[in-house]
């Protein structure tokens, strides 16, 4: 007696249909999974006989043989248990085969037969949904995460409810796909005392999406104004948070009771992070931090401790807004469009910069915390500012502007940067003056000129004058103003 | 013009610095990358601290910015710090400047500078006694500091630690009779001990660079660059003769924006009237405003 369930494969950012054939045969009882099983898929065997076991059901004495098709097509994880289940109980006439038919199921089962939640549920749905079925057996966790796919999912918490549901017996609840929960979250810019600049240059940051550097003596705040950035970048739409929870999905990072991610992420990778964990890869592949930060913000606190290869390789994403992984089978492109921002001292003994301190790093030292930065890196940063340590005067003070408040400047800016305003004959005079007289590339000259045309932009101006130039030129990096070597 | 040219001159050559020779072992002979011609004009050095404070970066820089837009050849030794700064001051002066380096006349040490030492080669000069080949070394340093004295007609110390390298260049200098400057430092920082032990021994103290052309006999810059300035950045400029401050202490001070405030700053920086180093902007010229120039 054969029996199918449909389910579906993870390759990077996308579900591709499997069919689960289950095929019992006469014979001495045997249980068997082919078609290009990983190990944790394999493992299903012990899962699946156990939770059968456990839900009351009857493990059929005969030769069990699982057939995942397309045999070519890698599957990997444990999200395949709950159909592999499902296809034996049919197979062996304990529910309706027709029934399963018209169902797409993924989940992984404990031993003892509950349903628990794999990465990936969001995709999964879609692509169920083009293949035309309407409904999806799957954990209770990933329900919402499901109906946002515009599927009606069937939540179960047990493989019995699973065969209660398809037996006709079990009524699960219905599941509405969860709403964007609009401007909420996060810290708050009010926190922050003083660091006039810094704050400036945030806003900057927000509104044209430009990557910053900030750099200054311990506890001045750098960390604390870096997690603010996301609660002033502008709302996601509607396609957006669809497209960064679907990445977050498949990571299997989706807060539980948060299936959407509504606001723009924030990823704060450890500096010991490597190469495949920043900008992704490994088995699947897997996305890393660069494009869980898509639409969002990477931070990398504490930029000079980071292994530089891991920042080399953020030079492409940089540029293209994604992230080409080389592949046995040709490549996979992961979206990764976000903010870069960065911290870091002056020096390595953090002395620099703060006028009640003095440095006591020696020249050799300095030059070689110097060197790990590497100018094309600091390139990559539009804006760089210094936080100098504030008085505690600043810091008694009033607290900040609120995030609400930026963001609707940011969000006001963003939209008039869709045509961003031309540059005015003075402005054009003082940036051909800069390049004369500064040691600003071609590349920091254009880099100059996007920052005033956002500065143009806040200030609500058609075009950007020699004040909006002057502005960006002070944001420029240490290499440019000379001071490093 | 051909960079990899090195150009030898002998001790009895008339291209032969008249200043060099006074040093009472001049070196025999002189190799020269770039302008021969930069090793003719009257020369002052500014050496001090490899590992200087953003002060001190801050007023070598600038000091040689405004020697070299009088015509003055600024003399450094290539190294970090100071040496660095002064050597970039005199090239944004639109100026020239001569480096004197401790090693073979095809190094570039340290490495780092290998990019300033082909900005200064464009229209001045690196110089060496030593042959293609000679690797540095610690004890070639006070050989070369005795060139830079005796190249130059004043020296200048910008910050340094006692016994330390740039205090050798001022003894060679004091040697040939001529005028050693030193900056006043704080009293607190040991980057300041060198320099105020060479003015407790009668150094003269130099505040502003007018103290350094008056003893050459050269005329200070006349145009009062301040001239075209906007409000916003005078009022900086006053501030910023009570001290050195930071963005945003300036921001709080004037009452204008941040970014007010950062235009501002900048206009400063590309008119040579401030400049900043780590985050704090200091104006050159502390306690005077810069349209009432002490007079001659
Ligand atoms: N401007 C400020 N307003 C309010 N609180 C501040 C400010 N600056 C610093 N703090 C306080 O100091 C703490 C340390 O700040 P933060 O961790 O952001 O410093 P940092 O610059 O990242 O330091 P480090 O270089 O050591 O990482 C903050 O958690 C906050 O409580
Ligand atoms: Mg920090
Ligand atoms: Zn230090």
């Amino acid at each position: 007696m054969l029996a199918r369930a449909t389910t579906h494969a993870l390759v990077g950012l996308e579900a591709w249909p499997v069919e689960v054939e289950a095929h019992l045969q006469r014979g001495v009882p045997a249980f068997s999974i082919v078609g290009l099983p990983d190990k944790a898929c394999q493992e299903a065997k012990e899962r699946v006989r156990s939770g059968i076991t456990s839900a009351e059901l009857e493990w059929p004495l005969r030769r069990l043989t699982v057939n995942l098709a397309p045999a070519g097509l890698r599957k990997e994880g444990s999200g395949f248990d709950l159909p592999i289940a499902l296809a034996v109980l049919a197979a062996s006439h304990q529910i309706p085969a027709e029934r399963l038919a018209q169902h797409a199921a993924l989940g992984e089962l404990a031993l003892d037969g509950r349903v628990r939640p794999v990465p990936g549920a969001l995709v999964a749905a879609e692509a169920a949904r083009r293949a035309g079925l309407e409904r999806l057996i799957c954990p209770p966790e990933s329900a919402p995460e499901a109906a946002l796919a515009g599927i009606e999912p069937i939540p179960v918490e047990h493989l019995a409810q699973a065969g209660a549901y398809l037996r006709g017996t079990f009524k699960p609840p219905r599941v509405a796909p969860p709403e964007a929960r609009n401007g909420s979250g996060g810290p708050d810019l009010a926190d922050v005392r003083g660091q006039e600049r810094a704050r400036r240059a945030l806003e900057l940051a927000a509104a044209g999406r430009h990557n910053l550097l900030l750099a200054g003596p311990p506890g001045t705040g750098k960390t604390m104004l870096a997690r603010r950035l996301p609660g002033i970048l502008p709302e996601l739409t509607i396609e957006q948070a669809l497209e960064v929870t679907r990445i977050h999905s498949v990571a299997g990072l989706l807060p539980a009771g948060r299936p959407l991610v509504d606001r723009p992420p924030f990823r704060a990778p450890h500096h010991t992070a490597s190469t495949a964990a920043i900008v992704g890869g490994g088995a699947g592949p897997r996305p890393g931090e660069a494009t869980l930060a898509h639409r969002g913000v990477l931070f990398l606190d504490e930029l000079a401790e980071f292994y530089r290869p891991a920042l080399e390789a953020l030079r492409q994403p940089l540029e293209d807004g994604s992230i080409a992984i080389a592949r046995v089978q040709g490549h996979a492109v992961f979206p990764a469009r976000f903010v870069l921002v960065g911290t870091m001292n002056l020096c390595p003994c953090g002395g620099r910069g703060d006028p009640a301190a003095q440095c006591s790093c020696s020249p050799q030292r300095l030059a070689a915390y110097r060197d790990k930065l590497s100018r094309a890196l600091l390139d990559r940063f539009d804006l760089v500012v210094q936080v100098p340590r504030a008085r505690s005067t600043e810091l008694a003070g009033s607290p900040g502007e609120a995030s609400a408040v930026v963001r609707g400047r940011v969000e006001s800016a963003a939209v008039r940067l869709r045509d961003p305003p031309d540059l005015s004959k003075p402005g054009a005079e003082l940036l051909a003056r800069a390049v004369d007289s500064l040691p600003l590339s071609g590349r920091g000259r254009a880099r100059v000129a996007r920052v005033a045309e956002t500065i143009a932009a806040l200030a609500g101006e058609a075009s950007v004058g020699a004040e909006h130039v002057a502005e960006a030129l002070s944001y420029r990096s240490p290499t440019e103003l000379g001071s490093w070597t | 013009m051909d960079l990899t040219v090195i150009h030898a001159i002998a001790r009895h050559d008339p291209g032969y610095p008249p200043p060099l020779a006074e040093l009472h072992d001049p070196p025999s002979r002189l190799f020269v990358r770039g302008e021969v011609d930069a090793l003719s004009r009257p020369g002052v050095a500014v050496v001090g601290a490899r590992s200087c404070s953003a002060y001190g970066a801050q007023v070598a820089r600038t000091l040689a910015r405004e020697l070299a837009a009088v015509g003055v050849v600024v003399v450094s030794g290539l190294a970090r710090g100071v040496d660095g700064e002064a050597h970039r001051g005199a090239l944004e002066g639109g100026g020239r400047t001569v480096a004197v380096l401790g090693c073979g006349i095809d190094r570039d040490y340290p490495r780092s500078h290998a990019e300033l030492a082909r900005r200064i080669v464009a229209s001045g000069a690196v110089v060496s006694e030593y042959p293609p080949g000679v690797e540095p070394a610690p004890w070639r340093f006070p050989a070369r500091n005795r060139i830079i004295a005796g190249l130059s007609l004043a020296t200048v110390v910008v910050e340094a630690r006692e016994r330390s390298g740039a205090l050798i260049t001022a003894d060679f200098a004091l040697e040939l009779g001529r005028d050693v400057f030193a900056v006043p430092g704080e009293i607190t920082s040991g980057l300041s001990a060198g320099t105020n032990d060479l003015l407790r021994q009668g150094a003269a103290p130099l505040t502003w660079v007018r103290d350094v052309l008056e003893g050459l006999g050269i005329e200070p810059e006349p145009t009062p660059r301040t001239a075209s300035v906007s409000d916003a950045a005078r009022s900086l400029l006053g501030l910023l003769g009570d001290g050195a401050a930071a963005a945003d202490e300036l921001t709080r001070a004037s009452g204008l924006s941040s970014a007010e405030v950062a235009a501002a700053l900048v206009e400063l920086e590309l008119g040579g009237l401030a400049a900043q180093a780590d985050g704090v902007y200091r104006s050159f010229s502390p306690g005077r405003s810069p349209g009432a120039r002490r007079p001659a």
